[in-house]
């Protein structure tokens, strides 16, 4: 069930279904719940066997790129003499995204249970969670669950009694939204600014502290400990018949001008349609959708004929032109102004943008000057020619993807509600005499 | 980090006061209790730079801000120069360079909470806690109002931190309340 809405019967509910019930969050309420015992189960296997499962499974992070998770993985390779790291990302900033906000705030022990168990699949003794600095209620439950887990010896020198070591350290953020990219993350981690770093070498080769690591998001995490317990079979059973790359179930965050707010949690290929008006009660009163962001503010904007039309995976939202990204799904209906809310947009990125690369430092500020004043009825009868220009050069071009993230909203955005761009520049540059302006 | 066009992002020097808090010279932050949680988070990390966020945290947590002095101790502690120690504090928004009011107060108004009417909530509270200009304090130094980018609760638009706290669902009409709570 989502949260704060009452669990609609079309929800399948696996990671979320636990969300309201603050009794969850304890340690002897997380073990009364059935925790921990994917976490029993994986310290009497070799890491080994549990990257197996994972890949049987099909799960693909859900932070946003969606590369499989058990190969991702098996990139590591225990046992070489080396210190390993696991970073779990909780840096949830994407705009339209607050999933793992509730997965931290709810259920504190399945993260804490997904990064012991994900260390030791990797070969890690050590897995930090960078958990944005905004997050403080998130940040308090996560503190007192791995306080818990010490004090009852799941973590620690002699995890479970297993005599294997699994230490798990929250670290907080101090703002910044490129952390949430994973090389900014390490970096941030580290003690440095949160630049991003050239790949390759990719984490797996040289990451924290230069020493091989994999980053995974929080619900990719929590997912893995339910795989693990529950096996790839059981995952397997959500999704299209027809498309066994996308499976289990996904959390979506739902924003914006809809009836019912929250995340709901469904399967693979579920109907976009069924689940913006069944689920989520469709448009506020008297009002009809216009837009929709179906995965993060960093995705195609979509229309709501192309949203009706869209199956809630990873190939169905790029076949609608799209991207399924982080799940957090942003609702514009009629009142609202496109270009006023992509050049908002545009000021997100360049308030964001780390500076080190030209394109995006110099894009995202031009790109949201000119939306501003095409906004505010100053635009030039060119600025829309500017601005896709302007989106060339910020697309493919950076060390990260910030940059392209911030051309995405605003060419899709063009392309697509291209008539309320062009109803705030001047109509005409034909010059009028004053004798017919006055006639 | 804030630079660009953008009207969001860190306070600015607080108005009216005289600018000379950064000769006041500088009480050690790291003793006692503190010095104890410090040496507690260097035991997490293989190398002392690991620390510098946490550390940060702690002098902002003590004084409510992150002076050149506050720095400077930081710097001395993890073996790091007080110039690289600055440049990690201004690539954060939520370390203070100045001194703020004494309720820091952050309204997201990014584009979900933004079509939810976050602009709206911002006014209202700049207008009722007479700091009228996005970053700055109010006379009486007890608010300082800016606008957040994406807080991470765009279902509960409109989210608003004041310090520490976090609040849901903030309209305009509820803003009286929160303030006259700390009053």
């Amino acid at each position: 069930m989502g949260y704060p809405h009452a669990s609609h019967p079309r929800e399948s509910a696996v990671l979320s279904k636990h969300f309201g019930d603050p009794a969850a969050r304890t340690l002897d309420g997380w073990k009364a719940r059935g925790g921990y015992q994917a976490l029993e189960k994986a310290l009497a296997m070799s890491p080994a066997d549990i990257v197996t499962i994972v890949k049987d499974s099909g799960l693909r992070g859900r932070g946003g790129a969606g590369f499989p998770t058990g190969l991702k993985w098996s990139f590591m390779k225990p046992g070489d003499g080396r210190p390993h790291y696991l970073c779990c990302n909780a840096d949830e900033s994407e705009p339209g995204t607050f999933k793992d906000r509730e997965i931290m705030r709810w259920t504190p022990h399945a993260l804490v249970e997904g990064c012991a168990l994900g260390a030791y699949a990797i070969g890690a003794e050590t897995a930090y969670i960078y958990i944005r600095g905004e997050f403080t209620e998130p940040l308090a439950y996560m503190n007192a669950a791995v306080k818990e887990a010490y004090d009852a010896g799941i973590l620690g020198a002699n995890a479970m009694g297993t005599g294997k070591r699994v230490d798990v350290h929250v670290h907080k953020g101090a703002g910044a939204y490129i952390c949430g990219e994973e090389t900014a993350l390490m970096n941030s981690l580290e003690g440095r600014r949160g630049n991003p770093r050239i790949t390759p070498p990719f984490p797996a080769v040289s990451g924290l502290f230069g020493k091989p690591t994999t980053i995974n998001n929080v619900e990719t995490l929590v997912a893995a400990v339910e795989i693990v317990k529950l096996g790839a079979a059981w995952y397997k059973q959500w999704g299209r018949a027809d498309n066994p790359k996308s499976t289990g179930t996904k959390l979506y965050s739902v924003c914006g001008n809809i009836a019912r707010p929250g995340n709901y949690e469904v399967p693979m290929g579920f109907p976009f349609k069924d689940f913006l008006w069944d689920l989520c009660g469709g448009p506020l009163p008297g009002r009809t959708i216009k837009a929709v962001i179906p995965g993060g503010s960093s995705v195609p904007i979509m229309t709501a004929e192309e949203a009706e039309g869209a199956l809630m995976d990873y190939e169905g939202f790029v076949a609608a032109g799209t991207m399924l990204g982080s799940g957090g799904v942003i609702v514009f209906d009629d009142a609202q102004n496109m270009v006023k809310q992509i050049a908002r947009l545009a000021r997100f990125y360049a308030h964001e943008s780390c500076a080190q690369c030209t394109q995006c430092r110099e894009g995202t500020a031009w790109t949201t000057k000119i939306l501003e004043r095409i906004r505010d009825g100053q635009g030039t009868a060119t600025d829309l020619d500017t601005l896709l220009d302007i989106g060339e050069s910020m697309t493919g071009k950076t060390i990260c993807v910030l940059s392209d993230s911030c051309a995405v909203p605003v060419v899709s955005g063009i392309a697509k509600f291209r008539n309320e761009f062009e109803a705030l520049l001047p109509k005409s540059r034909n010059v009028v005499s004053v004798s017919q302006a006055v006639a | 980090m804030s630079h660009g066009p953008s009207a969001s992002g860190g306070a600015l020097p607080l108005k009216g006061a005289p600018h000379d808090h950064h000769d006041v010279p500088h009480e050690p932050v790291f003793t006692g209790a503190r010095r104890h949680d410090i040496d507690a988070i260097l035991l997490k990390y293989p190398t002392k730079m690991a620390a510098l966020l946490p550390a940060l945290w702690i002098v902002q947590e003590a004084r409510g801000w992150v002076s050149e002095g506050g720095m400077a101790e930081v710097a001395a502690l993890l073996d790091l120069s007080p110039a690289y120690v600055k440049g990690v504090v201004s690539f954060y928004t939520m370390y203070h360079q100045h001194p703020v009011g004494k309720y820091f107060v952050q309204v997201c108004t990014t584009t979900p909470c933004n079509v939810c009417g976050a602009e709206d909530v911002v006014n209202t509270f700049l207008e009722q806690t007479r700091c009228l200009e996005l970053g700055a304090t109010s006379p009486d130094g007890r608010f300082t109002v800016i606008e957040v980018e994406c807080l991470g609760a765009c279902g509960f638009a409109t989210p608003v931190m004041i310090n520490s706290e976090f609040l849901e669902s903030v309209t305009p009409d509820s803003v009286p309340d929160i303030l006259a709570e700390l009053a």
